[in-house]
């Protein structure tokens, strides 16, 4: 499981995780809730758009913790340009 | 060990409770036991960290209490390991919102409606209100003691304390030790921490750096293939009952050693 490569990566694997869980501890919120919201929130944004590479996260910006959504128009464009 | 709601304590803070809780926990469900921890640390949980299941947490223990959710919506499946369970603690509440009373009925549900073998909870460091809730429901502990003074002096208080409120199995985890500085004669040993406290350890682990990449990635030790988590392991089997010796203990600095330990290391 820790190979080389790995082993010198693993601070960075804690970086993201710390980052993470403590963007949920400051906005105290738990974070299965925040994937329960994800789901939800994607299949609203579904009906309109075909959104498939659209990710909801929470981030923190400084001092405060944000909902991010990520919707790209690109996915949409090539849809659209498709043959039918 | 027969009990089956186990403490894992030790008195003083930073000694290993959590890292012994989440790889004895893993160690009981890889040798076939339905085992769930339970992290009591109410407002600084981090047994769901260190297990790398933190992403998963949705429900916690005061939410099963205050009846927002049923028990079995709180229960975290560990999907690498069959049989593992996680019941996290709150990280917004207080300790005070958990009564040692309420804990215990929640802790007899687990065994009768969710068939758990073993219980293992992770209490808080002192010797407060929220140690004594964490012990509440328990028949059996591990006091987890590195071999220095305030360690060894917080073990002994922390026993006497599990005594009295009628903790019967008490058993000895000495984490941390390294063997180089038991031989020069500059670190307590095994022997020592026996004399000292009367209780004889049922796991000894040797420091090992491997224990904090693994927690960095969020995969209990005894999953791998460290020192430690196959001091852990063995822990686990002694506590099974199984008649497990202690290994030879030595630094765990060269290729040689670790060729060593990997065929010849049980």
């Amino acid at each position: 499981m820790f190979s080389f490569l790995n082993r010198r990566r693993t601070k960075d694997t804690l970086k993201d995780r710390l980052e993470m869980v403590l963007a949920y501890d400051r906005a105290k919120i738990a974070p299965g809730k925040v994937d329960a919201l994800r789901q939800d929130l994607l299949e609203v944004v579904k009906k309109y758009f075909p959104a498939e590479g659209s990710s909801i996260e929470v981030e923190q910006r400084g001092d405060t913790v944000v909902l991010v959504a990520n919707i790209p128009l690109e996915e949409m464009q090539k849809d659209a340009t498709k043959p039918q | 060990m027969n009990a089956k709601v186990i403490v894992v304590t030790s008195g003083k803070g930073g000694v290993g409770k959590t890292t012994t809780t989440a790889n004895i926990g893993a160690a009981l469900a890889k040798l076939g036991e339905k085992t769930v921890v339970i992290d009591v640390d109410v407002g600084l949980r981090n047994l769901d960290v260190v297990m790398g299941l933190e992403s998963r947490v949705v429900f916690d223990l005061i939410d099963v209490i205050e009846g927002k959710c049923r028990l079995q919506q709180a229960l975290i499946r560990d999907k690498r390991v069959e049989n593992l369970y996680l019941l996290p603690a709150s990280q917004t509440r207080d300790k005070d919102a958990l009564d040692p009373e309420i804990f215990k009925t929640a802790v007899q549900q687990l065994l009768d409606e969710e068939g758990f073998d073993r219980i293992l909870i992770d209490s808080p460091a002192g010797i407060e209100s929220g140690f004594r809730t964490a012990a509440a429901p328990a028949q059996g502990a591990l006091v987890v003691v590195n071999p220095e003074v305030s360690s060894v002096r917080d073990a002994d208080r922390i026993i006497g304390l599990l005594e009295a409120q009628q903790v019967t199995e008490i058993n000895l985890v000495i984490n941390r030790l390294r063997p180089k500085m038991v031989a020069s004669g500059n670190m307590l040993s095994e022997a020592d921490v026996l004399e000292i406290l009367g209780i004889k350890p049922i796991g000894i682990i040797p420091e090992d750096e491997g224990i904090l990449v693994s927690t960095n990635v969020g995969e209990p030790a005894v999953l791998g293939k460290t020192v430690a988590g196959m001091a852990f392991m063995d822990t686990a089997r002694r506590l099974r009952g199984e008649n497990i010796p202690f290994p030879k203990l030595e630094e765990d600095n060269g290729f040689m050693g670790r060729l060593r330990r990997l065929f010849g290391g049980k």
